[in-house]
């Protein structure tokens, strides 16, 4: 039996009306991870994984009732699972063992998720494309030697595949939006502090934020009122109520105020990718949305603020690193990871830090004023996730650049510390094409209202 | 832009190959002939961003809660003199 058809609504009904139980599920997951070979897991927790079904099963039978009870869900290698190997795709944790899980981690167990398997990424998620894993690339569902988007690149194919039924990832510059776009299925960063980093092995933590993969916008608002809330363990989690989401996937969108950014449709954009983001725009104009085309100015300048303050971040996170206390030694840092530290240091060493971090951080002032601008004239904006379609393996591991400006229109979210969903809108040339939408600062319920409308646009 | 790797490599505490520094020497230059653009931008009197929810003075309640026990602590590491983390001399 196979049960990929499956929505996790639809897995809960099963589990309810003794239709199939999570063991069966469970088992049917490990196979498909078994038999696959686009190379999306560096952990696959097997034996905790059934051992865990089997309670869930019992818990099903006295009546339990949790969200995600008995649901197998995989994580991006790059949380803390107490007990389970975390490297972060790279050598320097290759022996890692946690003594903690992050904060997110054990809000799913609570919640009932079953963690099948810990995701492969770009190492320490510093990549675009999946491909620099010390744990070897992974590839792309759709296509044969085309990449899946990275960094969070197991996670999206885990979930495109249908080896599990959501994924958590991590989104500093467009981790999630990225390879959600380019693997077909939702992805959601949320709102800067709106989900817990406890655990999370840091990245740029002025940008991290902490968002997951489904298949359904409706699912990625069940498991975001999951994860989201204040920790005592996150000075940056807020305590802004955790709004009602699900709610706000049966309103309808009539007088929702959309806005087209125009710097985001120019000559760099794929003219594939700009019609099909017309056409979904048209249908939702159709259904009673108010389209504005707007402006946000200092667009141009996001990538180049972005590749400063993150490698700044990074060379500062990756520092305590020193192989004493648990992991290996600095020598065995990835090429990339090495790229990053050198920038950082470099931006950050005595007589630069005003030239560069410091004029990175008034850059980014001003991107943060265009988006608040804009949410004083428009509910949300649409954007493309990627400037172009998915490329082949290899095609750009030899010009880090050319992967940095793949970033330019997610980083903008990362910087004003918005909230982004990529939802798919179809295959162009045979390739999964994601649109992005964008609000104001805690506004995800918004988001799966209008990403629910594209989704059930049926074009 | 010009970069001197090895120096920068040494205040990373980062072993770099030959081939590493010459390959990263030009990487490098070219990435921050980039993001030199920014120098373009107006910020004059701009304020900077470093929290972007604007969240001041968060702190926690007040409360002790259990550490690690020692040999959790010290579960990972290769270095252990009498149950302590074995390092180098620093001074």
């Amino acid at each position: 039996m196979n049960y990929s058809a499956y929505s996790i609504k639809g897995l809960r009904d099963g589990f309810k009306k003794r239709q199939f139980s999570s063991e069966w599920v469970v088992k049917d997951c490990l196979s498909d991870i078994k038999d696959n070979k686009l190379n999306a897991f560096i952990t696959v927790c097997e034996k905790e994984a059934l051992e865990k079904a089997k309670e869930a099963d019992k818990k099903i039978k006295d009546g339990v009732d949790l969200p995600l009870l008995g649901i197998p869900i995989s994580i991006k290698d790059i949380y803390l699972t107490k007990g389970i190997r975390t490297t972060a795709a790279s050598k320097v944790l290759d022996n890692y063992i946690p003594q903690y899980s992050a904060t997110v981690v054990e809000k799913l167990e609570d919640a009932g998720a079953i963690i099948i398997g810990k995701t492969n990424c770009d190492a320490w998620a510093h990549g675009s494309s999946g491909e620099n894993s010390d744990y070897g690339s992974t590839e792309n569902p759709y296509l044969e030697g085309y990449v899946p988007g990275g960094s969070s690149s197991g996670s999206a194919v885990s979930v495109a595949d249908n080896m599990c039924f959501a994924s958590m990832g991590t989104d500093t510059g467009g981790s999630i939006r990225l390879p959600a776009s380019f693997c077909n299925v939702v992805g959601l960063k949320p709102t800067y502090g709106r989900v817990s980093r406890y655990g999370i092995i840091a990245m740029a933590s002025s940008l991290d934020s902490i968002g997951h993969f489904t298949r359904y916008v409706e699912e990625s608002a069940l498991i975001l009122s999951i994860t989201a809330g204040r920790d005592m363990n996150d000075a940056t989690t807020t305590n802004e109520k955790v709004d009602d989401y699900e709610s706000y996937l049966r309103k309808d969108i009539k007088g929702v105020k959309i806005g087209l950014p125009k710097e985001y449709f120019t000559e760099g954009l794929d003219r594939k990718i700009k019609e099909g983001i017309e056409k979904e725009v048209k249908s939702l104009e159709k259904r009673g949305a108010k389209i504005e085309i707007i402006s946000l100015p200092n667009t141009k300048h996001a990538n180049a603020c972005y590749y400063i303050i993150q490698p700044a971040e990074v060379s500062s996170n990756l520092g305590r690193y020193d192989g004493i206390r648990y992991g290996n030694g600095r020598d065995l840092f990835g090429e990339e990871a090495k790229r990053r530290i050198m920038l950082g240091t470099y931006v950050l060493s005595s007589g630069y830090y005003d030239a560069y971090y410091k004029k990175a951080m008034q850059a980014r002032t001003l991107i943060k004023k265009d988006f608040d601008d804009a949410f004083k004239e428009v509910d949300v904006i649409i954007t493309p996730v990627s400037p172009t379609l998915p490329w082949k393996l290899g095609e750009k591991t030899s010009d880090p650049l050319a992967m940095y400006l793949s970033d330019i229109y997610t980083v903008t979210a990362n910087l004003a510390g918005i909230p982004g969903l990529s939802v798919p809108i179809g295959l162009i040339d045979d390739l999964p094409v994601g649109m992005q939408i964008l609000g104001p600062h805690f506004s995800e319920g918004r988001l799966f209202q209008v990403g629910q409308a594209v989704e059930d646009s049926g074009l | 832009m010009k970069i001197n790797v090895k120096h920068v490599a040494k205040l990373a505490n980062l072993p770099l190959s030959d081939e590493e520094e010459k390959k990263f020497e030009k990487q490098l230059s070219e990435i921050l002939t980039y993001i030199e653009q920014l120098n373009s931008v107006d910020t004059k009197n701009v304020e900077i961003t470093s929290q972007i929810t604007g969240l001041e003075n968060i702190s926690r309640d007040d409360k002790t809660s259990p550490s690690l026990p020692q040999d959790e602590a010290l579960f990972n590491t290769k270095s252990i003199h009498n149950g302590m983390f074995k390092v180098k001399k620093v001074l």
